[in-house]
């Protein structure tokens, strides 16, 4: 039994411990944003924020999470209007081509940004590690220096994870 | 959604359909391809809806796999029917298969997406929809007012009856418009200058939805009573269940349920590709863990002493010998004999997977009489048959609904997983939805073929080319296809029309078949990957070999634009001087010729593939047995933009996939087994392979388009290796790049 914070809401788990948190976000909470890319924590696709810090939910043991606030995509803005930074730069740039890598880039990127809010390439290169099968690398570089930019303007206004 | 569409009507002679929605909006459908005559009982429409408040729901028919159809061609419909792109919303269709007298018909045309052919294929299609429901509405407005049909125009969303000073909203006309007949013929396509949507770079209509975590992909299916399911499939290639000892698997709280899966037998075309046992649980999870649980005794498989090395051992003996001569234009051997220069040189093209990020699922729910399906696939048909196959089931009674597809890449052609589905659904009599590991995905792929190609030309006195041969020992895609005959088989690899024939006089091309028994399919721009590498590699090799400068031979060697027949895939025609245009572009752009520093290269590229053209320029340096990629310059020309932003992602995305691939990916097999298993040691590239320095750009030629999934790639793996050489002097004649240098 784990209770944890998932996007402001208490849930309680009652399966096995050893269960990866991906597939009590999808299979339990029906949560379906969060995807299951390789299983073994090297895409990305599963990326979630645990306490805010980006974390691959593909290899997290649900029983590492209790008492917890997880944040997944579908918890990163309170109104399509009223879209997280990264998100707006991902729709300015129009990264998605499948898309399923996305909202693991995404939650990568937001907690990236935290720690380089204006970051380099290289930057860039060191810490962003999701996988894009599509390979839209270039607009993700761009859609991250966007977001930057954002990110400096909303943050004075308070909207933010 | 359910497969009839409520009051629907079908006018038979005309082939037209039209109706209300329930909603009181107005629903049409058009007739695939020309003459009602030849599509009578087989095509009947797909379909446009224009409800009261304004909003327009065009239909996608085609499988989304990342390639922007559900944005590309409902902006066709978009442009013609004349109405604020803004106010449109598209709806997935599922698979409209309709029982007819003689087969089957298919209520929203042909639906599947390979080879580049989902715009071609409706671009004329699409835009006839429109203007028939344009027609319509405007008919509607005239037949109210008492005007002349003539005396209307449009503006997005209105009809203007300009002599009565009059502006109807589509939305009020909907009901009139529903109830009237259809034209004859489809009014006349606005000209191209006239667009204001297509031509005009539109994002993509899902991507809200996308990155707010809300698109649903095959996985995302949940169903009321839905059980969970997994395979545990043979380890070596070919192996058959002996035993299973499930006691373990079965004491897991939640295993429901333990059975064989039966496959195929060896080189017998396939509905599943491998044996196995299937576990159904009440979760995914719990399915995995049971499935861990299973002891499973596995019969030795014939392919057991299947390996790569003696694959590449074989294919090398088998060019000691003389091969099939699919091609032989002009006199190549007497041609050899007079040349002044000879050059040889051998290239290695290993196998690799699809890897689509998605890995393979299905729901499936088969009942006594019906089953439906829900799929991430890139061919419904596909899925329907490989469902009746193993069900016993009449086509028309199963019911296939397409997903968003987490990635194709030709993977999803097969539909091997809608039929492991379908079986465990049979066999529980629940609804399942089953799921694939990354795992299950690397170790069962059809993999892109493997091969040697060993190439040879003889040049003149003044360096010019006058023959050419390929000669290729490969494992051909087509081995399991039923009734291929064993010297249809090159077809798959050798695409006899491409360069360079009737760009160098005397061609022979020759093919030798290897009969290893890992399975082969299509791979994104199929032996175009393989061919564009060896070709664009050999001809760096002649240039350098004779002293000439790369980019000159090659302009020399396209000579001036001309279009000569092409047979193959992307014909009609073939223009060469549309790949110098896009040549000279590229190596402009990245400064060809200019002086670099110690360990920096250029390297170039170009190639005809589908119908489209591409080129890249690229620019590395290699210092100390270590490759970087400094810049990427990537020019396409697929004729005419529909969607330039499309074009441009699909530019992107097919060089970063060209690049990861040849960098790093292959596949090997070791005593039946395949060594690769998930992205640790199958290393897709991530974003630090590739420079902030990587431009695209489309040249627009005419008013023709192409597809552009695939152009964009062959041409990339070639422009690194020519670059690494550039840099370097190390010529890769063998994939991946990481064999030789750290990536």
């Amino acid at each position: 039994m784990t209770t944890f914070k998932i996007n402001s809401r208490t849930v309680t788990f009652d399966g096995d411990d050893d269960t990866p948190l991906l597939w009590v976000i999808r299979d339990e909470l029906r949560l379906t944003g969060t995807k299951f890319g390789c299983g073994i924590g090297q895409c990305g696709a599963c990326t979630v924020h645990i306490n805010g810090a980006a974390q691959r939910s593909c290899v997290t043991p649900v029983a590492a999470v209790a008492d917890q606030a997880i944040t997944t995509i579908e918890g990163l803005a309170t109104a399509d209007d009223r879209l997280h930074p990264v998100q707006q730069a991902w729709l300015e740039l129009d990264v998605p081509q499948c898309g399923y890598c996305q909202a693991g880039q995404i939650m990568a990127t937001v907690d990236f940004l935290k720690h380089f809010p204006a970051p380099s390439d290289e930057d860039i290169d060191s810490h962003m590690t999701n996988i894009c099968r599509c390979g839209t690398y270039a607009r993700i570089r761009k859609a991250i220096h966007r977001a930057a930019e954002l990110g400096t303007v909303v943050e004075s206004t308070g909207a933010r994870e | 959604m359910s497969a009839t569409i409520p009051g629907l009507e079908i006018n038979r002679r005309q082939f037209l359909v039209a109706g209300a929605t329930v909603a009181g909006g107005f629903l049409l459908g058009l007739p695939r391809g020309g003459s009602a005559g030849e599509a009578a009982g087989k095509r009947i429409g797909f379909f446009v809806q224009i409800e009261r408040d304004g909003q327009v729901i065009i239909g996608s028919n085609q499988p989304e796999i990342g390639q922007g159809q559900r944005t590309t061609l409902p902006m066709l419909v978009a442009e013609e029917l004349d109405v604020d792109w803004s106010m449109v919303s598209v709806r997935q269709m599922p698979l409209g298969i309709v029982k007819t007298d003689d087969g089957y018909a298919w209520k929203y045309g042909g639906q599947g997406v390979g080879g580049s052919t989902g715009l071609t294929d409706n671009w004329d299609y699409m835009r006839q929809v429109g203007a028939t429901a344009r027609g319509q509405l405007i008919n509607a407005a005239a037949r109210r007012l008492g005007v002349a049909e003539s005396e209307c125009t449009t503006r997005p969303g209105l009809v203007i009856v300009k002599s009565r000073g009059a502006e109807i909203a589509y939305g009020d006309l909907v009901t009139e418009a529903a109830a009237l007949p259809l034209p004859e013929e489809s009014p006349p396509l606005k000209a191209l200058k006239d667009h204001r949507i297509v031509g005009k770079q539109q994002k993509t209509v899902d991507a809200l939805d996308i990155v707010t975590g809300r698109a649903q992909y095959g996985i995302d299916t949940f169903r009321p009573d839905m059980c969970y399911a997994v395979i545990a499939r043979a380890p070596v290639l070919n192996a058959t269940v002996k035993n299973i000892d499930a006691t373990a698997a079965r004491k897991i709280k939640g295993v429901l349920d333990v059975f064989e899966i039966r496959g195929p037998a060896m080189g017998e075309p396939y509905q599943v590709l491998a044996s196995g046992v299937a576990v159904v649980a009440t979760s995914t999870w719990i399915a995995m863990k049971g499935r861990d649980a299973l002891s499973i005794e596995w019969h030795a498989s014939p392919s057991a002493s299947d390996n790569s090395d003696d694959f590449w051992r074989e294919n090398t003996d088998l060019l000691e010998g003389d091969g099939q001569v699919v091609l032989d234009d002009g006199d190549f051997p007497g041609a050899m004999a007079a040349a002044k220069t000879v050059v040889k040189h051998s290239y290695r093209v290993p196998f690799v997977s699809h890897a689509p990020l998605e890995p393979q699922n299905c729901y499936a729910y088969v009942q006594k009489d019906r089953c439906h399906v829900i799929a991430p696939t890139q061919m419904p048909s596909g899925a329907s048959r490989s469902a009746a196959a193993v069900t016993g089931l009449p086509r028309e009674h199963i019911h296939v609904e397409m997903t968003r597809v987490g990635g194709g890449f030709g993977r999803r052609l097969t539909n091997d997983y809608v039929a492991e589905a379908a079986m465990i659904s049979k066999h529980t009599g629940w609804p399942i939805k089953l799921q694939w590991s990354r795992e299950d995905d690397i170790r069962n792929d059809f993999y892109r073929p493997a091969g040697i190609h060993e190439l040879q030309a003889g040049l003149d006195g003044n360096g010019k080319p006058t023959a050419w041969t390929q000669r290729l020992a490969s494992a051909s895609k087509y081995y399991r296809r039923p009734n291929m005959p064993d010297d249809e088989l090159f077809g798959a690899e050798l695409y006899v029309d491409d360069f360079p024939r009737r760009c160098i006089e005397n061609v022979r091309l020759e093919y030798f078949h290897n009969k290893i028994g890992l399975p082969r399919g299509s791979w994104r721009a199929p032996a175009h990957t393989a061919n564009a590498w060896v070709v664009q590699s050999f001809i760096d090799e002649l240039a350098h070999d004779s002293g000439q400068d790369p980019l000159q031979l090659r302009l020399d060697l396209y000579g001036d634009e001309r279009e000569l027949p092409y047979s193959n895939h992307g014909g009609p025609t073939f223009n060469p001087g549309r790949l110098s245009r896009l040549l000279r572009f590229v190596a402009e752009r990245i400064g060809y010729g200019k002086t670099l520093p110690e360990g920096r290269g250029i390297g170039i590229a170009s190639h005809f593939t589908f119908g489209g053209y591409a080129a890249h320029a690229i620019e590395v340096t290699v210092v100390q047995g270590k490759l970087t990629i400094e810049r990427i310059v990537a020019a396409i020309d697929c004729g005419f933009a529909v969607n330039p932003n499309a074009v441009d992602a699909q530019l992107q995305g097919g060089t970063v996939d060209g690049l990861s691939t040849a960098l790093g990916l292959q596949i090997t097999v070791k005593d039946g087994r395949i060594q690769q298993s998930n992205f640790h040691d199958y290393p897709l590239a991530r974003i630090a392979t590739f420079p902030a320095l990587f431009e695209t750009h489309i040249l627009p030629y005419d008013d023709t388009p192409t597809g552009v999934g695939e152009i964009g790639l062959p041409t990339a793996a070639p422009a690194l290796t020519n670059a690494i050489f550039n840099a370097s002097g190390l010529r890769i004649r063998s994939l991946p790049v990481s064999d030789f240098l750290k990536v």
